[in-house]
């Protein structure tokens, strides 16, 4: 797994955990990592990542609980085999960017219909054009 | 998890003026405590008293249930913030002098944090830029299998640069397994991601103390933006 060594990749007026868990829910999701595949140390994450271990450790401990991964003694973390636990995440992960961006053009002042027609355009030609939208 | 240092109701007195006045704290293997403040706050004082180089005037220090002493400090590294090595040597006499001294000197750890940090061995000591100069002292502190590493600003007058070195540099060599790590700064911006614990220190008190993550979430906002509110 590639990881950017940019001074820091995280907002830091977040909690840093669940930002390693949202990042390793999207490379799960997008294929990156694969079913089954293992995750870099605790070690090696924290490294690349410039983070404490503790926090890393967190951060796999609790997708442990969500079940996204899984531990094997003495062999590392691994990636869950569960494809359908994997469609939820992506589910939920998709909801959200859903709802930023809906909630963020409302507060644009879009209305739904014009919101819709401006994700058609979107897709159709690649950007947006006049206020008729 | 098992305790490396413990501090109970420490006290430091210089004159009239309380340096340290009342500190509790308990610092386990594997954490990384950003000790943060402004200048002044006591931070060098705190950290010299655990190293053993200043006396407290109350209170009490235990490292691994010892108090500082001559067996301590075998196991107990700091980076001052003054330079300590002498300026006619080379970067390469520097690092042989160094690990004459310490028994849990890691030479080879020493060879990887110079390689990291692009520090020529053969340069002499003297010649070193200032930012060069805090990286082999870092390289020096880290290089020591020490139960409690001490780093009394690592970033102190680095370029950034440097800083993102030196960051990077803890991060991968810190020994998580057997040791614990304190940083004093007030350069929170740079290294705030590596905090596992802050404590903010104000007049020789604690004024916060937690995990980084926890108080993220209750402030909304990053180490940095708290410490603007505390001591503003």
């Amino acid at each position: 797994m590639y990881i950017v060594t940019a001074r820091s990749v995280f907002d830091e007026s977040k909690p840093i955990y669940i930002q390693i868990m949202d990042m390793i829910k999207q490379r799960i999701c997008a294929g990156q990592l694969s079913m089954g595949e293992k995750l870099p140390s605790v070690r090696e994450m924290a490294g690349e990542l410039k983070v404490n271990p503790n926090t890393v450790q967190r951060a796999y401990q609790e997708l442990e609980r969500e079940e996204m991964v899984f531990t094997q003694r003495g062999m590392g973390t691994f990636v869950t085999k569960d494809k359908d636990k994997i469609d939820t995440v992506r589910k939920e992960l998709a909801s959200r960017l859903v709802q930023q961006f809906v909630e963020g053009m409302f507060g644009l002042g879009f209305e739904e219909e014009q919101i819709k027609r401006c994700v058609e355009a979107y897709l159709e030609d690649g950007y947006i054009t006049g206020p008729e939208r | 998890m098992s305790t490396v240092l413990e501090l109970e109701d420490l006290k430091k007195r210089y004159g009239s003026i309380w340096a340290l006045n009342g500190i509790d704290l308990k610092v386990d293997k594997g954490e990384v405590l950003g000790l943060l403040g402004p200048n002044g706050s006591g931070k060098t004082t705190m950290l010299k008293l655990i190293a053993g180089l200043a006396r407290p005037t109350d209170g009490r220090i235990l490292i691994n249930g010892q108090k500082p002493g001559p067996a301590s400090k075998a196991h107990t590294a700091i980076l001052p913030d003054v330079d300590h090595i002498y300026r006619w040597m080379t970067v390469q006499q520097a690092i042989d002098y160094v690990s004459s001294f310490y028994e849990d000197f890691d030479y080879d750890k020493a060879r990887r944090l110079i390689e990291l940090m692009n520090i020529e061995t053969d340069m002499q000591v003297g010649h070193l830029s200032r930012g060069m100069s805090e990286r082999l002292k870092l390289v020096l502190t880290m290089s020591r299998n020490a139960e409690l590493i001490l780093l009394d600003e690592p970033l102190g007058g680095i370029d950034p640069t440097s800083r993102d070195k030196i960051v990077h540099a803890i991060a991968t060599e810190y020994r998580w397994e057997d040791s614990a790590m304190i940083i004093a700064t007030h350069l929170v911006r740079d290294i705030e991601s590596i905090f596992d614990k802050v404590l903010f220190l104000k007049s020789g008190q604690i004024a916060l103390y937690g995990s980084a993550d926890e108080l993220r979430e209750k402030y909304n906002g990053s180490v940095e933006d708290i410490f603007k509110e505390v001591f503003a």
